[in-house]
């Protein structure tokens, strides 16, 4: 499947919440690649990129959590100044607007990627698909 | 003691009505019950059905005890004999509607003829006279006006006692404070909770409370408080606080009422017949026991109720009042026999919260409603596991959504809390939704 996929997990504002689901992950032999925290007043929203995400979502859903999983772009950047403005400059001009957004660094550290969630993606695609911005199509598990 | 325990507690609006021996009183009550009874009978199918039942007719009732033999009314036959099932008089006879809230949706439809009112104003007539209120005193009554019963009543019997009523009505604290000022208010009828805000208030606009104000009474109800609260409110406001009891149902505040004494509830016995009853069983329990209040009314005209559960848990205290008034007290409420709670004074029952949650799409069955103090109510709620689509903002707007239509349906705003599924203990048999963390 040609999709990078995200994990995104509800959880009460309240300590012990990630030490519960990193548990499981350790416990599946889950990796996170990249993890984001959006919280409000009360409760927030926890966004992981991890290798293996279908079972990350069987296991968290299995356990009580409220999981969803995404399609985010996953647009590549040079892990050295100026690379994030090259991408977000291609994607403002394009008319792209990110809702959320974090950073995913590869090992090699020669790259790093920009998972970015937008309002409808394949709208998005479209839109970026004459530029000249290179997409992780895959995560492997 | 007081400063207003000396020499008051002598002062009477009926003496002869409040001092009345016991036998006589129970006369009084025996003749009022068989008239009621007779009224009933005659005028309300309901009621006629329930003797019809019991096998009796109402001659049956002999002695004050028989009335054990007639079966409750609840809560729930007030809805469902909503509007107008329980009236017995005429509708041309009607003067006044008063509700309350009900456990849902509708509420309970409660009528006064020209009589109840001047019954329930001098009641009231009472209560302000035996406690220092009269001619010559500015009695600000900051209860809500309209269909709640707690301010229309007390209004009529702070006239009836030849006192200056302003209708203030609750809220705009400046401007009461003005009132205050501008025209010397000696009283206040307030809820415990809007008298700790305005106490706030003064404290805040550095007023002065011995210099720049006149205040003599407060008398407060509508909510449970505790003895804390009002040696806290006696202090901050400079007055002597006077627990009153009442509830729509019954006419509203003025069913029982502290004298000078402060020291439990004087309850108009020859209005209402006082019964104490184990609320699981339904047997009458004996004075100074613990359990449910069941009211009957004995002069009631356009609306009376036989052997009324009230759910309000309290006791008679046996010993007589050194007031010379022979009313048997009742004691501070102690609680509820149903899951009814009270905030910013209006009452609410979990079922008005349950089935806005129910109608709500992204939240699951369970939720819980955390009581921290008189004003604030927060209701915790699990979002559901399977409309969660990892949006921020549609949760931001699924609590606001809950927010709003909880406001809608019980008048307070609550705090709504938004938790994991399973964040929630799940109780065997019935679950326990109110948590009262409140030392009110």
């Amino acid at each position: 499947m040609d999709k990078v996929r995200q994990v995104s997990v509800f959880s009460e504002n309240k300590p012990g919440r990630i030490e519960k689901i990193t548990k499981i992950f350790s416990q599946e032999g889950i990796n996170i690649l990249a993890i984001s925290i959006t919280s409000t007043n009360g409760f927030g929203i926890i966004k992981l990129l991890v290798d293996k995400c279908d079972l990350a979502y069987e296991k968290l859903k299995e356990n009580g959590f409220s999981v969803n999983l995404s399609e985010v772009l996953a647009i590549e950047m040079k892990d050295s100044p100026g690379g994030l403005y090259e991408v977000t400059h291609i994607l403002s001009e394009n008319g792209v607007n990110i809702e959320n957004a974090y950073v995913y660094v590869a090992e090699s550290r020669a790259k790093a990627y920009l998972l970015v969630e937008v309002k409808d993606i394949d709208n998005a695609k479209g839109k970026l698909s004459g530029t000249n911005l290179s997409f992780l199509n895959m995560i492997k598990g | 003691m007081s400063k207003s325990d000396s020499g008051i507690s002598n002062l009477f609006w009926q003496q002869q009505e409040e001092t009345v021996e016991r036998p006589f009183l129970e006369a009084c009550q025996l003749h009022y019950l068989r008239q009621t009874l007779r009224r009933v009978y005659d005028n309300v199918p309901f009621y006629r059905e329930r003797f019809d039942k019991a096998g009796l007719v109402p001659d049956d009732i002999r002695n004050l005890r028989d009335l054990q033999k007639l079966p409750f009314t609840t809560n729930n036959d007030l809805r469902e004999t909503y509007p107008r099932g329980l009236v017995a008089v005429p509708g041309d006879e009607i003067m006044r509607l008063h509700t309350s809230s009900g456990t849902t949706g509708k509420p309970k439809a409660i009528f006064f003829s020209r009589q109840d009112i001047d019954n329930s104003a001098n009641l009231i007539a009472r209560a302000l006279t035996m406690t220092g209120t009269g001619r010559g005193d500015i009695v600000q009554n900051m209860m809500t006006y309209g269909l709640f019963t707690g301010a229309l009543i007390m209004h009529y019997g702070a006239e009836k006692v030849g006192a200056l009523v302003i209708p203030a009505g609750p809220g705009n604290t400046d401007r009461q404070i003005a009132l205050m000022q501008d025209f010397g208010t000696t009283a206040i009828h307030l809820t415990p909770s809007y008298a700790l805000y305005v106490a706030g208030v003064l404290h805040e606009r550095g007023v002065d409370i011995g210099k720049d104000l006149n205040l003599r009474r407060a008398y407060m109800g509508a909510e449970p408080y505790t003895e804390e609260t009002r040696r806290k409110i006696e202090y901050s406001l400079g007055v002597d606080v006077f627990n009153c009891y009442g509830l729509t149902e019954m006419n509203g505040p003025g069913v029982a009422f502290e004298c000078a004494y402060k020291n439990g509830l004087h309850l108009w016995e020859d209005y209402f017949l006082l019964e104490i009853i184990n609320p699981e069983t339904g047997e009458v329990v004996p004075d100074g026991e613990k359990g449910e209040m069941v009211l009957t009314t004995l002069r009631r005209e356009a609306m009376p109720l036989i052997r009324y559960r009230t759910r309000d848990i309290t006791m008679v205290i046996p010993e007589p009042c050194a007031c010379g008034r022979t009313h048997r007290r009742i004691s501070r409420m102690l609680g509820r026999s149903d899951d009814m709670f009270i905030a910013r004074g209006v009452n609410i029952f979990p079922q008005q919260i349950e089935q806005v949650l129910m109608s709500v799409k992204g939240v699951a069955q369970n939720y819980q409603i955390v009581l921290e103090s008189l004003d604030d109510i927060t209701v915790r709620v699990e979002i559901s596991k399977d409309l969660f689509d990892g949006n921020i903002d549609h949760l931001i707007s699924l609590r606001k959504e809950i927010t709003d239509k909880i406001r809608a349906a019980i008048i307070v705003k609550p705090a709504v809390e938004l938790l994991e599924p399973g964040a929630l203990p799940i109780s065997e048999g019935k679950a326990k939704r109110v948590i009262d963390n409140r030392t009110m």
